[in-house]
This record gives structure tokens, sequence and C-alpha cells, in this order.
């Protein structure tokens, strides 16, 4: 965190300044472990043992917080007598389908509700469209009133599963599998759990390397169920906190910029299930279940309405047909690849430099060379708009600059100063930024590119009969302009994504407002309130002092300006706050309300005690205490039942590639990990196979002083002169073994490429005893490619496209190689190396 | 030894020619900062303390009826001034503001204090030395000029010149001293008296050559003098400098100083024996001017060494916090 | 010739500012106080000043020693961010008094058998150095054209226009802060000694100095020299009760040998192993004997002169 993000980094130091213990763990000594009361190095790729070796001891010495735990979690609900266990059936989950490699999850259903299970799309088909993401803020769409046994004891119930399930994650095990030694891992064990009581909170921290592994999600769902075991969520000072790769990745994802979503989490509909705007809006809503999604209606209407203006009406669904449908896995590297094979013509990026900042580098430039023309937008030359004329692959001859039959389009942006709009950060806070300058030359904002871009399709469309041209011809682009290049107005758009009514132009205050008749619009209904009173309350900044400790007035928090989900559960089943030290939000008898520090996560006027009758469902059917009023069942799910590609609860696979064989089961990486086998896409074997070829385990991250693949500082001289070359992390022990010299060089070798980096010998990496033999790790920062102040090769030229099924996001936090010192060879015999050690691999 | 504790990577700077001393550093980096002087500032002390023994030398031989030791007295010494200054301003990393130095007195900084005694003294030599010019014209020039007043004015001149010659051969030992520079500060008590000596021994050479035996006797005693005390001086510095004296001896600076040593050895023996012989007197005085530049080239490098290494700044500090606890203002 | 100057003008506690002639309305003195505790090596303080001030960026190798290379401070970097790796100690090392005996720890490590066991194994230590401005600053007292001043706010600066290179303040200084600007060519500034202004022109608007305003930790603190000096006292004092009794104070006390510095640190070892000299003592201490050394040789000289003459002639 103090590597990737040291503005908030303070506030870590500013909770250690008060006593707070901070425990890192992380597969290299970091700036963040520098400061750190502890850290605890770990084998990457392990960390659901570690997790799950947490839950385990939490859960073998009672040790969770069993009126939360019983109360506000799903502890306590029946699961169908058909679940099987990976301890059952080695390492599988019952309902696995070795033909597809996904699930059937009838079997994993609440008992009493096999028959939902696969009313869904079908897995694979979830797989292929990410369909897990939609979950994010959908919780797993389950019905209201699943049987319980809340005395914790029917072998049924998920806290007997759990318990049954994580055994065998023992400190013995995890020292086995993580490398970590028992005391360490107690004394973590110890420190979380004495942490986590009604007068103290633990917060889990990760950033988003968290997410790219095979099995990224289940990484994140590991904490999760801690934290809950715990009583950690919806409490003050509790939560897991994702922090986010750029500055407003959360707002990416809120209105974002992925194929299988829409603003708000409205998931894109597919061709197939959702010929009309009733079928679409049943998928989201989930009759039958309880919460805030029931009103998914006017979510989608007013997001229809925001799109398509006054050609939108119930008559004509809203024009729900003219959005795009999907029909299977469009997501970046299966685009990649399709482009690789032609069948992509156009490509823009704005802001992304994939030659160096995504996975499998070479087959980004592959692909970005067999394009019929690439837009680039960037603040500088970054390597994908030069891939044509400079990239490795010029090198080696795969890429001939007078054959490239792309044309690059390379078109100058504004930077973060130089435009006006919102960062929505991690906290989901949005918070606005003033230009401090006008952008030089040519340089123009993300919004004007888009506005007078989408402004002259559809005025070369106008005139169109073209059926197929309706939707651009009938899309509301209407947005007032300024000064001499007619910069959009970024208000203007933040009031329409806030939503207002349709006649009178009022601003919509609240999401509960929306109506699903048309008579209001909104871009994202989450975002309902951030033009409250039209005022645009993202702009506040009220300083701290002047205000309460929750800070209500700086920025805006979606939804309604919350600054902590869920705090309903910081508040114990009668509503009393579980004690005066964590007291947040709590129910006030005398004026029959909920109240406290934050807005409640909860209906104001629901008292604590409510119970809904037997046939609600939505909204009504959330009981005083059910917390978590986005969850089918209104409950912290511990185990997951539907929404997830690869299992209702995290299991220890080892990533796609590793030294060893799985230490827990036989089934030895994540059995539904989306892969793609192809020629160009090669995987370093892993055991049973031959996998000494590539004996060491690296990792990637970032290093303070660059931005992700470069392109903001790899061209800015006062900040390219900090880090100025690429290097390699080793520990001395693996520098005598490799003969490796620090300050010389060194080539890293995987079955996708070669690259060389310069030496750092440092005991920051340590090497570790795993399964009774030593493992050496190696970390690379990732931030080099060939143009700017300094250059060097891009680790991710190293990794393979391995993704995780619930998400499609790539393992490229993980990965095994081979090391070896001096510099790599230049030109074919590059490829030809590469090619060497892949077939030492087939001997 | 260099020991760098930073970890287990390799050590950097080792320089095994030194003796054992613990210290900590930085991966070997310098604390303080070596001056940014080059060659021009040894040759300016060296060139400052031949003009100031010239200077006296030239005043002793008008006094005492040398004439043509005086000419050479004051005829170098301008030379010497003349190079000094031009040494002085090259250095300077803007040389066109060098009249930035005239801008202020500063009593605390010896350049200040040597820009001064120079502009004091430098006026004055070259009055000495331009009435030598007068003399060596042509009669014709002598009635239609102030040349004889120029040439009247050489014996004050030059008896000024000579009385504030001292300082500016003593105030470039204070010039160096009153620095961070380990090897320079540390020999702050003995570094004016070698810096005296080895002006005049150099300026004694000079003339040595310059001027026949007949009138080179007081130079003669006077080099010898020189030598003598520079290498008694230096002895005795090199015992309170401490640690940072290991400077003096290694590398080049160690050849320079044993070449400083041997030269002025040698010619003060010469100028002992040379009875008559104008050869050996010329040999003696070239081997004293040579001996006064290693000298000074060598100080001046011995300290630019022990400003590069950490160790100069550490062990000596650390020694005296052994010893005396830190330093701390009593009044 | 110790007359030539007042009471503790080389050497001794002084208010620099008042000594520089200032009046009563002069501001306090300013300075910061580094905190090396909490520095996350972030070197957003050297980015910032190189920003503010128009520094240039001009190093482009890795220098292999750990995450720093920015090397030292210099005439092209007046924040260092200095970053040590540091394996676990075999033995408890003496600690060398440096003069806080108050807030010292008063037992010898190995009565304390559970402070080794709770010391991490492993320590990263980052600092951020700067210049000092002392009260007794040896570059400004050498500095011969007086283009290195005593600001209204106790800082030390140096005026570029009247600065004529002479380097002599590189050598004077104690710490190896400043330096005249090599590179790159044709800077204005080449040729000219350079370092940390503590950011007069920032001071005088009122506003805080860049490094301090980016330092996100707060390892970088900004203010009047007396409250940032009692907060330093309480913030060792704090971490001493927490176990940490590597803490120490550099450059707090004004009883030091350079007067005490505006900007002092915290530092958690021995000052040289950040870079820095141990016990400093400014080279004016000595002037005075210096002069009196200089006089007496130059009056020797002109005395021997005199014998040699007064000599047989032969």
């Amino acid at each position: 965190m103090a590597e990737a993000h040291p503005v908030g980094f303070q506030w870590v130091m500013e909770a250690k300044a008060r006593g707070a213990k901070v425990i890192h763990v992380d597969p290299r000594f970091t700036r963040t472990s520098a400061l750190a009361d502890s850290y605890v190095p770990i084998r990457a790729g392990s960390d659901i043992a570690f997790l799950g070796g947490i839950v385990n001891y939490v859960l073998a010495n009672e040790l969770d917080f069993r009126e939360y735990v019983v109360n506000y979690t799903n502890a306590a609900t029946l699961v169908s007598e058909d679940f099987q266990d990976t301890d059952d059936l080695d390492g599988l989950f019952s309902g696995y389908d070795p033909e597809t490699r996904t699930y059937d999850p009838t079997s994993w259903q609440y008992a009493g509700a096999e028959s939902e299970g696969d009313e869904e799309q079908d897995h694979e088909m979830q797989r292929e469209t990410a369909s897990a993401l939609q979950h994010e803020s959908h919780g797993s769409g389950v019905e209201a009133h699943p049987p319980r046994d809340e005395t914790l004891q029917d072998p049924r119930c998920v806290y007997q599963i759990l318990k049954r399930h994580y055994a065998r994650y023992t400190p013995e095990m995890v020292a086995r599998t993580c490398g970590v030694s028992e005391e360490q891992f107690l004394e973590v064990c110890q420190a979380w759990t004495e942490n986590s009581t009604p007068d103290r909170t633990t917060a889990l921290v990760y950033s988003v390397g968290w997410t790219q592994h095979s099995v990224g999600v289940q990484y994140i769902r590991t904490g999760a169920i801690l934290q809950l075991l715990l009583g950690n969520m919806g409490r003050p000072g509790g939560g897991v906190m994702a922090l986010r790769g750029h500055a407003s990745i959360q707002g990416s994802t809120d209105i974002p910029t992925l194929f299988n979503l829409l603003p708000g989490y409205l998931p894109m509909p597919n061709a197939k299930d959702h010929q009309s705007l009733e079928q679409w809006i049943e998928a989201i809503s989930q009759p039958g279940s309880k919460g805030f999604w029931a009103n998914a209606s006017a979510y989608a209407i007013n997001l229809l309405k925001a799109y398509f203006g006054e050609a939108a009406t119930s008559e004509n669904d809203f024009c729900f047909d003219y959005l795009p449908k999907i029909t299977g896995d469009h997501g970046t590297y299966s685009t990649v690849l399709d482009m690789i094979d032609g069948k992509v013509k156009g490509y823009f990026l704005l802001g992304q430099n994939p030659a160096v900042g995504s996975a499998h580098g070479r087959a980004q430039r592959l692909g970005m060379a067999n394009l019929d023309w690439l837009v680039v937008r960037d603040l500088f030359e970054i390597e994908s708009a030069t891939f044509w004329k400079s990239s490795p692959e010029v090198a080696t001859g795969e890429i001939v600059p007078e054959e490239c039959r792309t044309e690059v389009f390379l078109l100058p942006a504004a930077s973060h100063v130089e435009k006006e709009g919102t960062f929505t950060q991690t906290q989901r806070m949005l918070q606005w930024r003033q230009k401090a300058v006008d952008p030089p030359g040519d340089c123009r904002s993300e919004l004007w590119f888009f506005y007078h871009l989408g402004r002259m399709v559809k005025e070369r469309y106008a005139d169109s009969t073209d059926a197929r041209d309706v939707p651009v011809q009938q899309l509301a682009w209407d947005y007032p302009t300024h000064g001499p290049h007619r910069e959009p107005s970024a208000e203007a758009v933040l009031k329409e994504i806030n939503g207002y009514e349709v006649e009178s132009g009022r601003p919509l205050s609240a999401f509960t407002e929306m109506k699903a008749d048309g008579s209001t619009l909104g871009g994202c209904w989450i975002y309902t309130g951030v033009f409250k009173d039209g005022v645009n309350q993202a702009a506040r900044r009220k300083p701290a002092r002047e205000q309460s400790l929750v800070a209500p007035e700086w920025g805006w928090a979606w939804p309604a300006n919350r600054r902590l989900l869920y705090n309903r559960a910081s508040a114990d089943p009668d509503g009393k706050p579980w004690s005066e030290r964590k007291a947040y939000v709590w129910w006030d008898e005398a004026t029959g309300e909920w109240t406290g520090l934050d807005v409640p996560d909860f209906e104001k006027t629901k008292p604590p005690s409510y119970e809904p009758p037997e046939d609600a469902d939505g909204v009504a059917a959330l009981a005083g205490n059910d917390p978590f009023i986005m969850q089918g069942d209104g409950k912290g799910a511990l185990y997951v039942p539907r929404g997830l590609i690869d299992g209702p609860m995290p299991t220890h696979y080892e990533p796609g590639e590793s030294p060893f064989g799985n230490p827990l089961y036989a089934q030895q990486a994540n059995p539904t990990s989306k892969v793609y086998l192809r020629p160009d896409n090669p995987m370093n074997p892993s055991p049973p196979q031959h996998s000494d070829v590539y004996p060491y385990v690296f990792t990637t991250s970032r290093l303070t002083e660059h931005h992700t693949a470069g392109g903001m500082s790899r061209f800015v001289a006062r900040l390219a002169e900090l880090q100025p070359e690429m290097f390699i992390e080793v520990s001395p022990e693996l520098a005598r073994e490799r003969g490796l010299e620090a300050g010389g060089w060194a080539t890293i070798v995987t079955s996708r490429s070669a690259i060389e980096a310069r030496v750092l010998v440092t005991d920051r990496l340590t090497p570790l005893k795993v399964e009774g033999r030593t493992v050496h790790q190696v970390w690379l920062p990732y931030h080099w490619g060939e143009g700017g102040l300094v250059t060097g090769d891009s680790a991710n030229d190293l990794i393979g496209i391995n993704l995780d099924p619930n998400v499609l996001i790539q393992e490229s936090k993980v990965g095994t190689c081979d090391v070896r010192p001096g510099r790599r060879p230049t030109g074919p015999a590059l490829r030809q190396l590469v090619r060497d050690y892949l077939e030492e691999t087939q001997r | 030894m260099t020991h760098v504790q930073q970890g287990r990577r390799r050590r950097g700077a080792e320089r095994s020619m030194v003796p054992e001393a613990d210290f900590t550093s930085y991966y070997g980096r310098p604390i303080v900062k070596p001056s940014p002087w080059e060659a021009d500032i040894p040759a300016y002390l060296f060139a400052g303390g031949l003009a100031a023994g010239s200077s006296l030398i030239a005043a002793g031989a008008d006094l005492t009826g040398r004439p043509t030791l005086r000419r050479a007295g004051r005829l170098a010494a301008v030379g010497a001034l003349g190079f000094s200054m031009a040494a002085l301003v090259h250095d300077l990393g803007k040389p066109s503001r060098f009249l930035n130095m005239l801008r202020t007195v500063k009593l605390t900084s010896p350049m200040s204090v040597g820009t001064w005694i120079l502009s004091t003294y430098g006026p004055f030599a070259g009055a000495a030395a331009a009435a030598e010019v007068t003399g060596l014209l042509p009669e014709r020039y002598g009635r239609t000029s102030p040349l004889p007043l120029v040439s009247w004015l050489g014996r004050p001149a030059g008896l000024v010149a000579a009385l504030t010659a001292p300082p500016v051969a003593a105030y470039t030992a204070v010039l160096l001293a009153d620095t961070a520079t380990p090897a320079w500060h540390s020999a702050y008590k003995e570094l004016p008296f070698v810096f005296v000596a080895s002006g005049s021994a150099a300026a004694a050479g000079l003339g040595m050559i310059a001027a026949p035996t007949a009138e080179t006797a007081p130079v003669r005693r006077m080099a010898v003098a020189g030598a003598l005390a520079e290498l008694a001086m230096e002895h005795r510095m090199e015992r309170s400098m401490g640690v940072t004296a290991e400077t003096l001896h290694q590398g080049k600076v160690g050849r320079l100083m044993r070449a400083a040593k041997v030269l002025t050895a040698a010619g003060a023996a010469g100028a002992l024996l040379a009875g008559r012989s104008r050869v050996v007197a010329a040999a003696s005085g070239a081997a004293l001017l040579l001996g006064s530049a290693c000298t000074r080239f060598g100080v001046f490098e011995a300290g630019q060494e022990s400003a590069k290494d950490p160790k100069y700044t550490v062990v000596p500090q650390r020694e005296r916090l052994e010893r005396e606890g830190p330093v701390r203002y009593h009044p | 010739m110790t007359s030539l100057f007042g009471e503790n003008d080389l050497w001794g506690p002084l208010d620099p500012t008042k000594d520089a002639g200032y009046g009563e309305d002069r501001p306090k003195r300013k300075g910061f106080f580094t905190d090396t505790s909490i520095c996350i090596g972030c070197k957003a303080c050297e980015v910032a000043c190189k920003e503010w001030n128009d520094v240039p960026a001009d190093h482009f190798d890795m220098l292999g020693s750990s995450y720093d290379n920015s090397h030292s401070l210099n005439a092209n970097q007046w924040r260092h961010v200095a970053f040590i790796e540091q394996p676990t100690r075999a033995e408890p090392r003496q600690t060398v008094d440096l003069g806080m005996p108050v807030r010292a720890p008063s037992r010898p490590p190995e009565e304390e058998p559970g402070e080794d066991a709770e010391k991490p194994d492993f320590r990263w230590l980052m600092s951020s150095d700067v210049c000092k401005h002392c009260t007794h600053a040896a570059c400004l007292d050498v500095c011969p054209t007086g283009s290195l001043f005593r600001s209204e706010f106790g800082t030390v600066v140096v005026q570029d226009d009247i600065c004529n290179g002479c380097g002599y303040c590189v050598a004077a200084c104690p710490y190896g802060v400043i330096e005249r600007r090599r590179a790159p060519e044709g800077d204005k500034n080449v040729g000219i000694a350079q370092k940390c202004t503590l950011c007069y022109d920032r001071l005088g608007a009122g506003m805080t100095p860049a490094c301090a305003q980016a330092c996100p930790t707060q390892s970088i603190q900004f203010g009047d020299v007396d409250e940032l000096r009692e907060r330093a006292d309480a913030r060792v004092a704090e971490l001493h009760e927490a176990g940490i009794m590597d803490a120490r104070l550099y450059g707090n006390d004004p009883d030091d040998g350079i007067g005490g510095a505006g900007a002092f640190f915290l530092l958690l070892d021995e000052p040289e192993v950040y870079g820095l000299p141990p016990d400093p003592v400014v080279t004016t201490h000595d002037l005075s004997r210096m002069f009196h050394r200089a006089t007496t040789a130059a009056a020797f000289m002109l005395a021997g002169a005199v014998v040699s003459f007064l000599g047989r002639r032969r």
C-alpha cells in the first residue's frame, strides 16, 4: 500500500500512531513492510491456504463473533443434501463437468432451492461473460427465506460446512503450503482474532494484485468470509478494502468500461436470454429475493431514458432493442487473440498502454499489428503507438514496419489537471476535480473527444434510412459546450448521471425517486444524489476539522452519500451499538428511526424487531436484522450458492504455473479457469508435468516511482530518474545459486518470452521452505518499455493468458520462470531461446 | 578496509591499503563534498607563496644592494601573482563574476580576507616590478615620461609589498583549513607554517636560479631555513592530523609528498653545499621550487581524497565522541 | 583576534536571525523536523522540490543501492531520500551517546531480554535528507561574495546572481549539502552553488515548503524551530516508551557543533548509517585559532627573511 498508494498510506500511519498494529503479508518486503509492525513473507499464489488457515483457526477455536455470525450471515442457512465438498471429491465440488470445465451449481443451492440452480444461463456462458462481475453489488441472488438452524449444529448448515471445508487448513499445512512459519502464522491469527471484538475491529486491505490470479475472486471471498466471521463488516475500522490501481478505477466499474456491464452494475443484456426488456429486468431483479435489486426496472429504464431521451417510451420498451447484446467472451484478452486471428478491424486505446501494461505483451503487439486502424489517445507517444516500428517483435522480425498494415492515429490527450470531472476512489467517493490549466496545443479531454466523435457519427448517419442506424440517430447526445474548442460541460454530464425529472428538470435526490414509467431519467442509479438540489455534491470540500469524523461533507459517496456500506451491522440485532467505542449507526427508539454518524444503510424507519410477512419480497422482505440489503437473503454470504463459477467456498488451488503439486487436493489448479489453448499462448508446465525447467516463482508489481505501464512517468524526467532502469529483485541466496552479479544483468525466461533486467540483490526477498524444499521467488516491476526517457524490457512479456473464470482477469501476479545471468539474446535468437526452453519441457 | 554495513550487498569502494578501522557509511559514499577546485588551486597556492617569498627577497636584495636578485624577486613576485590571479579566476564557476568578490569584506571568509590581502599586496608588488621594468628600458624613454617617478617608487613599493607579502603566503593555509575537508581542517595548526616555509624555500630557490652566486648568500640561508622548517612542520602536522594523515601517504598524494620531501631536502643540501657553483645552485633552486609545488599539490589532493572517503569524516568524529563525548557548547 | 567576532558568532547557541541584524519584528525561525520513523520512501519530497524550484533531473542510471537512485544531496538534489537495508544485527551494538542523555536507553540492551525478540529481523530505513540550515552555517560564513545570506526566517539561501562559483562553500559544509552545479549543460545556474532554500519564495508568501507540503505521512514537518524541537522531543519520548530505543534526535541541540540545525531529524540508527556525519563541528569553531596561527606564521616568514639578509655578506 505504501508502494502504490503512498498518499492513502498516511492514514495507515495515522492509525499506527494511535496504536493500530499493522501486519503486512507479501511475497517481498516492500515499503509497506518497512513501516509495518510485522512482516510475513508468503509464497505468491498461496493466499487462500493462508487465509483459509485463519478461518480454520477461528472455527476450530470457536473464536467467531457468534451473535453477529448467527444474525447477520448465512452461517445458519441449510444447504442442499446433494452438495458435495472438495473434501469428498479431492478438490472438486459437486456438479463438475470435465468436458466444459464448468460446474452445474444445482447441488450448491440452499436446501429446498435446488431447482433454481440453473435457472440463469449455464455456467459456461456465465464464465464467457464474466457474469460474476455483476454480482459485485448484486449479491448472490438467492431466495429470501431459506431454512435455517440458528444453533449452528445441523451438519448441513453453512457454519458446519465451512468448518469441515477448512479443517484441513491447519497451521502445519499453511506452513507447508505458504512457506510461512507456524509461529508467524499463529501470530497473525492471534492478532486478527484478538482485535475483532465488540470493542475493536480489524481492517483487511488488499491491492488489486490480489485480483490478478486464476482464483482472484476467491482470494477476496476468503478475506470476506474471515471478516464476516469476526464481525468486521459494516463496522467502523473494519471491512475489506480494495485499493484500486488508478485514480478512478472504481468509477470505471461503476460507469464501466467493461464489455459485460452497464452503469450501476446492470448486466449487459445477452442475445440469447434477454430478448425483451422484461426478460432482462427479471434477470436482474430476481422476483422472490429480498433487497433493493427488486427495483431494477426503475434503474434500467432510467438508464435507457438517459441514452435515448424522448425516443425511449414505454411503447417501444424504452429502446431496449437498441442496446447491443453480448454473445460470449468479448473481454480484452479474447479480443487481442481475435486481432491476431484477423477478426478485429479497429481498436481504441484511451490512456491505456497494453503493449507494456497487459499480460502477454507479445500477443498484444502482434494483435495490434494486425488491425486496419488503431486510435491511441495519450499524453505521450507510448509503446502502443510505436509497436509497429520499435517493438521487440520488430527486432525479432515478427513485425516488419514497412509491411505492418495497422494505421495508427495518435491523438494527444489532456491530463487530469487539464480537464474537469470526477474521480471515484476506492471508498466509492466521487471527488470533483477543477481544471487547473488549459491543455496545451491539440490536447483534448476524453469528454471532448467522445462528445465530438459521437456528434460527428450522428451527423454522418443523420440522413441514413438503414434501420440499423436508427439507434445512433435517436441517441440523446446534447450537452452544452463552451470555449473555443467547444468543450462539453462535465457538470451537465454529471447531472444526467445523477438523474432528473424529465418534465421539470429537477435533479433527483435519491435513487428511490426513480420511476419506471419514463418520467425520470438517470445515467447511473447508484450515483443518484451526487447532484442533489442542483448542487455538485462531489465538489464539496469542507475541511475535516469542521465536521464529524465521518466527514460526510467532503465529496460524495455512492450510494446516498453513505461512507460505510452495510452499516446496519455496526449495531447489534436490537439496534444498539456493539460497544461505545465502535458506535456508528444505531436505532433511536425515541424518534423511531436509524441514526448515527453516517447515513444508515437501512430503511430509516424499519425497526430492528421487524419481521417480514412470509410472502414478502424485495425491500419489504428485509427483516430488521438483515443488514446486507443487496443480498437475496439479507445476510452476509459465508457460502455462495449462486453466482460464482468456481465454487461456493474458496479452495486452495495452485496457480496455473507452479513448481509445486497442490498439497491439499489432487486437483492441481482452478478447474474452471478460462484458458486459451493456442500455440501462441503456451503455459509453463506444473506438476505432475516436467516443471523444473522454470524452477522459480515470479511476481510483479509496481514501484512508487512509476505509474503502471509508465506512460505517465517514463516520459517525465523528474519521475523517470527516480527508478531509471528495469530491474529484478533476487535474494542473495538465489544470486549465489545462479551466479547473478549485483548491478549486472539477468535474463528471465518463460514459455512466452525472455526479458533482461538489472540485478538488485536484496534481503527483502527471502527463499521460502515449501513442501520441504526451498523455493526462490523473484520480483519484477512492470513499468518499462522501449519508449520514454528510461527504457527497459517489459515484465508483462513473460506472462501468459490464463484468466479467473468469474471476472476474466488474467493471472499476472504469479508464474514460473528461469533466471540466468547475463543479457538476453537479441533478434531472432531471442525467439530461439524461448523455443529451446519449451522443447526442454517436452523432453 | 572500508566496512560498509549495508546488508549483504557487495561492498562498494573497497580500499585495502588503509589500516583496519571499523566504521559505518552509506554505501561508501562521501559525507562531505570535495571542493570543486582543480589543479588551478594548488597552482595558485604555490604561486602565492612564491610571490610572497619573492617580494621579501626583492626587498632584502634592494636594501642590501643585490640588484640582480632584486630584479628577479620583483619580477617573479608579479609573475607569480599574475599567474595565481589567473588561476583563481579560471577556477570560478562564473569567472565573469570575479568582481563580486569585491562587493563585501567578510572576516569569516578566508577567501574574502585573502582577496583583500591580495588586493593590497598586488598594486605594490606591481609597482615594484614596474620600477624594475623601467630600468630595463632603453635610456631614451627616460626624460619624456613619468618613468623616473615609477623608478623612484620602486623601493617604497617594494618594501610595502614585502610587508604585506607574508599574509599572502599564510592566508592560503587558512583558506584550506577553514573547511570541512578532513585532511585540511585537521592540519589547521601547522598548515600556515608549512605554507610560509614552503613559499620561502621556493622563492629562495628561484633566487638561486636567477641571481649570480655572489648575490645569493641570503637566499641560500633562507632556502635552508625554509626547507628545514617545511620538513619539520610537515612532520608535526602529520602527527596532529590523526587518521586523516593517511591520505598524505596513499597513491598519487603519497608520491607527491615523498617527492616533496626528497626535493626539499636535496634543495636544502644543495643550497648549503653549492658554494660558488652556479649549476649546483640552480639545480638546488629548481629542486626547492619543485618540492614546494609538490607540497602544495600533495596537501591539496590529500584534502580532496579525504573528502571523498567517508572514513575520514566518520572515524575522527567517532574517535572524538569516544574520547570526549559529543561536542557541546560550554560557556 | 577573537575580538574581531561577536559573542558566539562562530560557535555556540545563537539566534541566527537576530545575529544577522533583523529587527524585533522578524518572523520566528523556520525549519524542518524530519521524522524518519514514518518515512515511506515515496520520494514525493524530491519530486516536489525539483518541480517547485526548477531543479534539473539529469541522471538516469540505476545505482543499485536499494531504491536510492539520486545518490546524495547535491546541486541537483535538494532533498535526498536514503534507503538502508539492514539485516539482523548479530549482537546488539553499543550505542554512542549523541548528547541525548535524558532520553537515551537507561539500561544496556542485554538487560532487556524481551526487546531483541520483538525487534524486526530486517529493517528498511528510509530518510529524507535536506540542508540543515545551520545556526552556524559554514557555507554562509566562508562565502566571499555575500551570495549566501541569512534570511529573515533564519534560513540560509544562495543568491544565484551574486554567487561567482568560487566553490568555497562546497568544501566548508560539514554535511556535504551545497554544491556547484555542473550539469545539465546550458542550465542557467551551471557553475553556481545550489542547495535547498527552504523554499524562500514560498515562505515569503506564507506557504509551506514544497517537500513538506508533498509529504504524505508528515515525515517532513515544517514550522517554527522552537515548536518543532518540542514536537521532536515528544516524539522521541513516545518511541522510547514504545520500546523503540534506537530512536534519537539529530541536529536539534542548540549547544551542538553547529549551534543546532534549522532542519533536524529523528533517526533510527547512527547518523553515519544515513550518510550523515556523527558529530559535526562547524569549521569556524577553529577560525580564530587559524587566524592566530596564520598571523604567527606570517611573522615568522618575515622574520626569517630579515634574518637571512642580516647574515654575513659572502
